[in-house]
């Protein structure tokens, strides 16, 4: 089992590097190289000779990568041009990760907690009215742009109906003491019930437009992980033994059948950080996403340059987790 | 190779041979090791005749080929010139934006007073130049990376799949938007690329994983203990079988391509032009009237969910009738 | 029905006129089993023994209430222990499933749940049945296994499939088969997947048992020399249709209907001489005619007379031995 996490942390570090010499690249492929790239309208000539050296740009491209990568671990990417003027592109991100934390963890929990059930049901009852109707729905939940989503929740929910705020993380106004940044959890240790309150419903439409995607994908798989395993001889095995229904399906049947729906779950945490960066747009929600889409509409380089080494570092870990999980899971992994 | 490559896919085992005995016997050899005699023949009747029954994939296929028509005629068909503006002097930027139906103009026009009808329809033509040549320029660049992975092995493969496994690590999405952004004047060249590049890990994968399967099956093996080239191997057997997986991907690839369009023109890296009327574009520009004039939304995103539906069902049936293992 | 002396103890499982039939939607209805009929006694081991597609799986399964919800009839009926299996209520037949009547099945691995330890599928079915805690059966669960032949059983509690080897899983199978005491054991196949030494010890071990435990024993195999070995009663299946029955030394010594000749001549004897030619039987079951109004396995039989494609064979025999055929070797009696 050690063994098996050591060897997946070293694939994971592998790949995080590759991943850093490819965004090298991209900051050096640049529309008018890094340099003005970083400096944005701040150049000045001095700066810009300054941040040249600084970059080592005259040296050979390995000891330019590795001045890179020196810097990166500093977390040093320098100073944000367009999403917060002025700031250190570090903790712009910082400053909005716990909003989109909340954000894509509601989400997830809302794909997860109605996709498996569902797909369940729609295998043990394949062919049925409910299997056709959850699978088309499946389908046209692929088919629409999540944006699309959003928007469509915004107009109907917020701007016709006005049953939930139109835009926002809270209503402006409110005085709410802050301690993680995820404003339900402030307001849940604070005990301050009204803001925590005020944070969910502003929570609500965003997340429930995040997670239309991972909810159609978790549940295809659902349904077909369980079909197949449906089919297993095991199964067989398990009503030759006349056990109870509910041993079959716990026992036999879903835990067989989570495996692949394990690292679908893995897959599609990293859809919810491209999600989040049009939904947070449409509810404008001050999270990563929606400085991302800034920096990405503006060409924010050292913000972006940031954002995607860090959706990447998370998105690596989440699926060493994954990986992780699937060992707890399965036998055939950890004990080879 | 690229060229060699797209020229000899077509070739499938089922294609007499050259009149040489010796490939004759090696045709036949190597498809023995299959469930049929001739599997590409068989395979490929077989899922047709599932899919002419199946609605799911006649819905897909109507949608499509309605599209794909209307894309190609519909600068014909348009009551409008779709860059003209005849309803402008009914625009007024405080009390009535967009102007609403009125004769000769069935959906009204947009917040410049162009006649929304006329665009919609001029509009499907762009999104399908979009869907297309990223799906294309994506499977070229898959098929040479996973082609070159697939047949050499070895440290070839080994560098290949690593660059292709951290570009399936980004979220496809954010590199688009990335590779997007690196664009000095956006055009629709912009979106095709940052899309294709996106296709290229997927169908690399898919092609080495595919050639890779055949590569130990016995049809392979057997030519290949019988002296046939490796290229000859690759391209004959190899290639064709792998064929399948291939089309179905990229009929998905097109719904995910126009899905990903209009994602990117709504975050205002897409074709800036509003002359080339896309979906994707004539969405994002109507984020601004969502209360005052939701419709504007709801027509083009409503095309590009109908269309992209209909390369998913057609794609997933595909890809039901190919499997012989995979059910509904 | 002619009641033989032989058969002076009630039969355990009755199993009488069964007919199951295949309907999927849009396609034509197939008759896998068409009405076959034998009997089970206490301590007894009976063979089902014919060619893949023959109908011997789908009986057992019959029987044991395992075949798909959908899709398909069962009629007629199996008396067991004084009750029609075929018409108990689901949770009737759960109850009775893995305690009275236990099964195992052809491909040990696949059969066994990969991500549950053996220890917990064999514990498993005391718990259902015998009201016992995982505390309470796990050291029965390693007596189980000591019994079957596994060497180390405490350890091998805690293993998961994947770690045992074909015959190791076998046996874990037969196991938990054995688990409650049952007094009917299924086995489909039961060595088809493993090697020529291991079946052989395994057989041996299912012999073991079945005399130790007094089980009766259905087997289902499409091997006569499993049969010749095991069997005290021989029921050879074509078509759906049980062809020929006899003891064991009857039907090896003087078979009767042409299919089971087919069989025995395509066992390869030790004692042949070398390059003597093996004759199976030619064909396959792709070319049967349908029951109803001939023989099914007349294009393929070497004594088909006119009659064979027109009419249909009726059973010429009794409960204990007998066969289906117009023009049966050696000369009708």
């Amino acid at each position: 089992m050690l063994r098996f996490v050591v060897r997946r942390l070293l694939q994971m570090c592998m790949v995080v590097v590759v991943l850093s010499m490819l965004v090298f690249v991209w900051l050096r492929s640049l529309p008018g190289g890094p340099v003005s790239a970083i400096l944005g309208e701040r150049q000045t000539p001095q700066r810009r000779a300054a941040l040249e050296a600084a970059l080592g740009l005259d040296q050979p491209l390995p000891v330019q990568y590795l001045k890179f990568m020196e810097r990166a671990i500093q977390g040093n990417f320098g100073v944000s041009t367009k999403v917060l003027p002025g700031e250190d592109a570090l903790d712009v991100f910082l400053s909005r990760l716990p909003a989109t934390i909340e954000l894509s963890l509601l989400a997830l929990f809302l794909a997860i907690t109605l996709g498996i059930p569902l797909g369940y049901l729609a295998a043990r009852r394949q062919g049925s009215v409910t299997d056709t109707t959850a699978v088309i729905f499946s389908l046209v939940g692929v088919a629409v742009p999540v944006f699309f989503t959003a928007f469509l929740l915004k107009y109907f929910f917020a701007v016709e109906w006005n049953l939930l705020p139109v835009s926002g993380r809270q209503t402006t106004g409110l005085d709410a003491t802050r301690v993680t940044g995820m404003f339900v959890l402030d307001g849940v240790l604070t005990r301050e019930w009204d803001a925590a309150w005020d944070a969910v419903k502003h929570l609500i439409l965003p997340a429930v437009a995040l997670a239309t995607i991972p909810f159609a994908v978790i549940f295809r798989i659902t349904r077909a992980s369980v079909l197949d395993v449906l089919d297993e001889d095991y199964v067989r095995t398990a009503e030759a033994k006349g056990l109870t229904a509910q041993v079959i399906r716990g026992r036999h049947v879903l835990r067989n059948a989570m495996l692949p729906v394990v690292t679908t779950v893995g897959l599609q945490v990293g859809g919810l950080l491209a999600g989040a960066v049009l939904t947070e747009t449409v509810f404008s929600y001050r999270g990563v996403g929606d400085a991302l889409a800034t920096a990405f509409r503006e060409k924010d380089y050292p913000v972006l340059q940031v954002l995607i080494l860090a959706a990447a570092v998370i998105y690596v870990l989440v699926n060493l987790l994954v990986d992780i999980a699937y060992a707890v899971i399965d036998p055939r992994i950890r004990t080879r | 190779m690229t060229d060699r490559a797209s020229g000899t896919t077509d070739e499938s085992p089922r294609r007499p041979s050259y009149g040489q005995r010796r490939r004759a016997r090696i045709d036949a050899l190597a498809t023995a090791g299959t469930v049929d005699d001739q599997p590409g023949v068989s395979l490929i009747r077989s899922a047709w005749l599932r899919l002419r029954r199946n609605p799911v994939f006649l819905i897909g296929l109507a949608i499509t080929v309605v599209f794909v028509v209307l894309a190609l005629v519909s600068p014909w068909l348009a009551p409008w010139d779709p860059t003209a503006r005849p309803l402008l002097d009914q625009v007024r930027p405080q009390s009535n934006p967009v102007p609403g139906p009125e004769p000769g103009h069935p959906l009204g026009a947009d917040d410049r007073g162009r006649d929304l009808l006329s665009r919609l329809l001029v509009g499907s033509r762009q999104t399908l130049i979009v869907g297309v040549f990223a799906t294309l320029f994506g499977l070229l660049g898959g098929l040479v990376l996973g082609t070159l992975a697939g047949a050499m092995g070895g440290w070839v493969d080994s560098l290949v799949m690593r660059v292709v496994d951290v570009m399936l690590s980004i979220p496809s999405l954010l590199l688009a938007f990335t590779i997007a952004s690196l664009a000095r004047s956006p055009s629709q060249w912009t979106l095709i690329v940052a899309i294709a590049v996106v296709q290229v890990p997927i169908f690399a994968r898919l092609l080495r994983g595919s050639m890779l399967a055949q590569r130990s099956s016995d049809h392979v093996l057997a030519a290949r203990s019988l002296g046939v080239k490796p290229r000859a191997i690759v391209f004959r057997h190899m290639l064709p079988n792998a064929l399948g997986p291939v089309i179905v991907q990229a009929t998905l690839s097109l719904a995910v391509a126009i899905i990903d369009a209009a994602a990117l023109s709504f975050l205002g890296l897409g074709n800036p032009d509003q002359r080339q009327p896309e979906w994707g574009q004539m969405l994002g520009l109507a984020q601004r009237y969502i209360s005052e004039a939701p419709h504007l939304a709801f027509y083009p995103a409503g095309c590009i969910i109908v269309v992209a539906l209909g390369f998913t069902l057609m794609g997933e049936s595909l890809r039901e009738a190919l499997d012989p293992k995979s059910r509904r | 029905m002619t009641h033989h002396p032989m058969g002076s103890a009630e039969p355990l499982l009755a199993v009488r006129d069964l007919r199951v039939t295949f309907q999927r939607h849009g396609e034509k209805a197939f008759r896998a089993v068409d009405g076959v009929s034998f009997d089970v006694r206490p301590g007894q081991t009976v063979g089902l023994v014919g060619e893949s597609g023959c109908g011997k799986s789908v009986t057992s399964l019959a029987i044991m209430g395992l075949l798909p919800k959908r899709g398909n009839r069962v009629e007629g009926t199996a008396i067991f222990d004084g009750e029609d299996l075929l018409s108990l209520s689901p949770s009737a037949m759960r109850d009775r499933r893995g305690a009275d009547i236990a099964m195992i099945f052809q491909d040990p691995l696949s059969s066994l749940n990969p991500v549950v330890t053996i220890g917990r599928q064999v514990t498993e079915v005391m718990e259902r049945h015998q009201g016992l805690s995982r505390k309470d059966a796990t050291p029965k669960a390693a007596e189980l296994l000591e019994r079957v032949g596994i060497p180390d059983p405490r350890a091998r509690l805690i293993n998961y499939p994947h770690q045992l080897s074909g015959g190791m899983r076998q046996r874990a199978l037969i196991a938990m088969a054995l688990a409650c005491n049952p007094r009917l054991l299924i086995a489909d196949e039961p060595t088809t997947a493993l090697d020529v030494t291991i079946q052989a010890q395994i057989l041996a071990l299912l012999k073991e048992l079945v005399v130790d435990t007094g089980t009766a024993l259905v087997m289902i195999t499409h091997d006569l020399g499993v049969v010749a070995g095991l069997c005290d009663e021989v029921n050879v299946l074509y078509g759906g249709k049980i062809v020929e029955r006899g003891g064991r030394h009857g039907l090896f010594q003087r078979p009767r209907h042409p299919y089971t000749v087919g069989l025995l001549n395509s066992i390869p004897r030790l004692d042949a001489p070398r390059g003597e030619k093996l004759s199976p039987v030619p064909g396959s079951v792709a070319d049967n005619l349908p029951w109803d109004s001939a023989c099914a396995f007349a294009p393929r039989c070497p004594n088909v007379l006119d009659v064979c494609t027109q009419e249909q064979p009726g059973w010429d025999g009794d409960q204990v031995v007998g066969y289906r055929c117009f023009n049966p070797m050696g000369g009708p009696r």
